[in-house]
């Protein structure tokens, strides 16, 4: 069960981040006073991107909620990096940014990571 | 690196917004796990549990703490490269470990630390890796 929800968590994170990452470029740089978040607020309701990035967080913070409560921190969190690998790939693949053969070593050492912290 | 001597205070901003991103994610992911392991419902594919759930206070401080990390991290993604971003708030797994063992009484094995050092390890070696920052390109 645990690893249901990790990988539910995981795909959905990685779906989010990838829209986020999309629409935010789109959308230009970001300040982070107070008008500055209201415009983001303004810029979230404005574009559909977001909107589906914000859902498929919901179902990725579900998941993390449940996880948390019957599954250690320390084990939740680092879990969670599984993404990272995920995200690397398609980066590549769907934003088209350079990854570079040092970059893809440090992936799989997350991934090897990811093994020992559930095992 | 480049982008660090080109535009110090891009750089700057962007390192603000990275700290707050970490300190928010950790308090807010403590508070949560404190209050979802203290909560008497067992969590399934019912949505109810989950909304009750948010009216605890530890968990609805969590969900605040990380609703602010999640602005932050918008922010910074404005800011910077998606796979730059991922390597540098990755120290965000060792301290989720470290609270897990201090707050929660956590029992973390030998294997356990291994593997979060490797996480925090192989984000690191991409971090290193050279990267631009949309930051850098803005005037």
């Amino acid at each position: 069960m645990k690893w249901t929800l990790v990988s539910l968590m995981v795909v959905a994170t990685v779906l989010s981040d990838l829209l986020q990452s999309f629409e935010m470029k789109r959308a230009g740089e970001q300040s982070v006073g107070a008008r500055g978040l209201m415009r983001l607020l303004r810029e979230i309701a404005r574009r559909h991107f977001l909107i589906l990035a914000i859902g498929c967080m919901a179902v990725s913070f579900f998941s993390f909620m449940a996880l948390v409560q019957t599954e250690p921190l320390s084990f939740a969190v680092p879990a969670s990096a599984a993404s990272f690998v995920l995200e690397t790939v398609l980066a590549r693949v769907v934003l088209g940014e350079r990854i570079s053969a040092r970059r893809a070593v440090g992936a799989l050492i997350v991934l090897c990571g990811v093994v020992l912290v559930g095992g | 690196m480049t982008a660090s001597v080109r535009m110090p205070g891009a750089i700057f901003r962007v390192w603000t917004i990275v700290i707050l991103f970490i300190a928010l994610k950790a308090a807010g992911n403590l508070s949560l796990a404190w209050g979802m392991k203290h909560f008497p419902q067992t969590m399934s594919a019912d949505p109810i549990p989950y909304i009750l759930a948010m009216f605890d206070p530890f968990v609805a401080l969590g969900v605040l703490a990380l609703i602010l990390a999640l602005l932050m991290r918008m922010a910074l993604l404005s800011l910077a490269d998606l796979s730059y971003v991922l390597p540098v708030t990755a120290i965000g797994y060792v301290i989720a470990a470290f609270l897990g063992k201090t707050f929660l009484s956590e029992t973390v094995s030998g294997q356990r630390w291994l593997g979060t050092v490797l996480i925090f390890v192989g984000a690191a070696l991409v971090g290193s890796t050279s990267h631009s920052t949309t930051g850098a390109q803005t005037k």
